[in-house]
């Protein structure tokens, strides 16, 4: 004889918030995402690493692209840059990589920086894709 | 101004890269440290055989 059990419908207790918090966040300061979502090791390995290369860049007189200068390559060095979140905020309000580049440490410099941005638009979509349970 | 060598510019860039790499692109601790590990040596191995491709080139 079949009985029919009755479950309860689940309830959805605590809500996770807004999503695209750890992605934000972790943009805007490296390795932050990962702090907000409980991996601190992670966090912190990834602060150092991104921050290190964009201040080893910005040492060796790197340069800091503008948004809108007119020419196509400025253009997509300044979408690797932006990926710096604050730190690009900052090295731009405080004058920082305004030098033209001249020297073969100013170019490594400048790769240094643009590679940090991209490395951290990397290290939030990992902090999202944790946050909203796609990766362990 | 930072002005390291060629090779310790190197050093610093594969390190700090290895370490996102590993971190974003595996799950467990053991895979990203290998992973990272991987990236490394892939990173400083291609450049000291380009350098010595370049140098056989040169001559």
């Amino acid at each position: 004889m079949a009985s029919k059990v009755q479950v309860p419908a689940k309830t959805q207790d605590s809500s996770p918030g807004f999503i695209y918090l750890a992605l934000i966040v972790g943009w805007l300061v490296p390795g932050a995402g990962h702090l907000l979502t409980g991996r601190w090791v992670r966090g912190l390995l990834l602060f150092a690493a991104i921050t290190s290369l964009f201040w080893l860049g910005i040492a060796m007189q790197g340069q800091l692209y503008a948004p809108n200068t007119g020419d196509i390559l400025e253009m997509l060095g300044f979408v690797g840059d932006f990926g710096n979140g604050l730190f690009y905020a900052v090295g731009r309000m405080i004058g920082l990589g305004q030098v033209p580049v001249q020297t073969v440490w100013a170019d490594y410099g400048t790769k240094f920086i643009v590679v940090a941005g991209l490395l951290n638009f990397i290290s939030a979509v990992d902090a999202h894709n944790l946050r909203i349970g796609r990766k362990a | 101004m930072f002005t390291p060598s060629h090779f310790t510019a190197v050093l610093l860039f594969a390190t700090c890269t290895s370490v996102v790499f590993g971190i974003t692109q595996r799950s467990t601790p053991k895979a990203m440290l290998r992973y990272g590990a991987f990236c490394w040596a892939c990173f400083v191995g291609v450049v000291i055989a380009a350098s010595w491709v370049m140098y056989f080139i040169k001559k």
